[in-house]
């Protein structure tokens, strides 16, 4: 049952700020195993021209995979989430997201496409900051497998 | 070995072809809980190899998601500024698989120049590739970052 294209372009209203604090950014790189000092130490941050810690590249996946997630199980959508694998991922960056950001997000529908039974959607998640300026962007691409492939996917989330 | 934050490379001293230093990320079970908790992403199959299994995995297996952070790390090491990124993409082909054998797998990121985009911006492009137990574990990683 290929999945409505009439989907691609849709918007869905921006999420509730998201607030990057930097303990959180500290615990990730920990669990990253990268010990830069930009992430953990505001005055190696600053010299880099950074006003505080900054977080690495992929932390904006924490801020984005709510909002991507909650589109892709739209119900009206009707992708089989049991079904759905996480299979690119990309970011752009206005600049690198860092202590003290609140950011929401606004996900529209890039693509959909059906491919042998696989149904592809791309959600794309744009990132703002409290004074509306973009932040970053998100592109994820879910794959609900066709029924005969292996399942394990990231929908068990 | 910890990074400094001097800027280690310039525009003008790279070209096409350059190769970054590559990285070698050990990866274990305690590695995975802890990028678990870190990510917020508790999908059973990042650390119950019973679940795994049943669902037709060959074992427990590393978040996607880590996979490309480690990844970026030899391009964020290299430039010095993990803030000159400008862009970062990955497809995730094959999973990391990290079994529970007191010794986990590995993750080996090697990554080059494939292009000078814009001498007035001083981009360029770093193609990277992620291998583990001799697969490739991402495809078509890219990255765009601003030197110097």
């Amino acid at each position: 049952m290929p999945l409505d294209q009439s989907f691609v372009g849709r918007s869905y209203p921006p999420t509730e700020p998201y607030e990057v604090s930097r303990e959180k950014i500290r615990e990730f790189a920990e669990a990253i195993g990268d010990d830069s000092p930009a992430y953990t130490r505001p005055e190696a941050a600053r010299e880099l021209g950074h006003p505080d810690v900054i977080a690495p590249p992929t932390f904006v996946f924490l801020v984005s995979y709510r909002a991507a997630f909650d589109v892709v199980q739209d119900p009206k959508l009707g992708l089989d989430y049991s079904r759905v694998v996480h299979t690119e991922q990309r970011f752009t960056y206005e600049r690198p997201l860092r202590a003290g950001d609140r950011l929401s997000v606004t996900s529209t529908i890039e693509a959909i496409k059906s491919l042998k039974g696989n149904e592809m959607v791309t959600v794309r998640g744009e990132l703002h900051d409290e004074s509306g300026a973009h932040v970053a962007t998100a592109y994820t691409k879910l794959v609900a497998r066709s029924a005969d492939e292996a399942p394990a996917g990231e929908g068990d989330r | 070995m910890s990074a400094n934050t001097r800027t280690k490379v310039a525009y003008a001293e790279v070209e096409e072809g350059t190769e970054l230093p590559a990285r070698v990320f050990p990866v274990d079970r305690a590695t995975l809980v802890r990028y678990a908790g870190a990510s917020l992403d508790f999908n059973p199959i990042h650390w119950n190899e019973r679940f795994a299994v049943e669902v037709g995995l060959p074992n427990v297996i590393a978040h996607g998601m880590f996979t490309m952070a480690e990844a970026i790390r030899v391009v964020t090491d290299w430039v010095g500024d993990p803030g000159a990124v400008l862009e970062y993409g990955v497809r995730f082909t094959k999973p990391v698989v990290v079994p529970d054998d007191g010794v986990g797998a590995e993750i080996r990121v090697a990554a080059r120049v494939a292009a000078k985009l814009d001498d007035e911006r001083r981009t360029v492009r770093i193609d990277l590739t992620a291998h583990s137990d001799e697969q490739k574990v991402l495809g078509l990683a890219r990255a765009v970052v601003r030197l110097p």
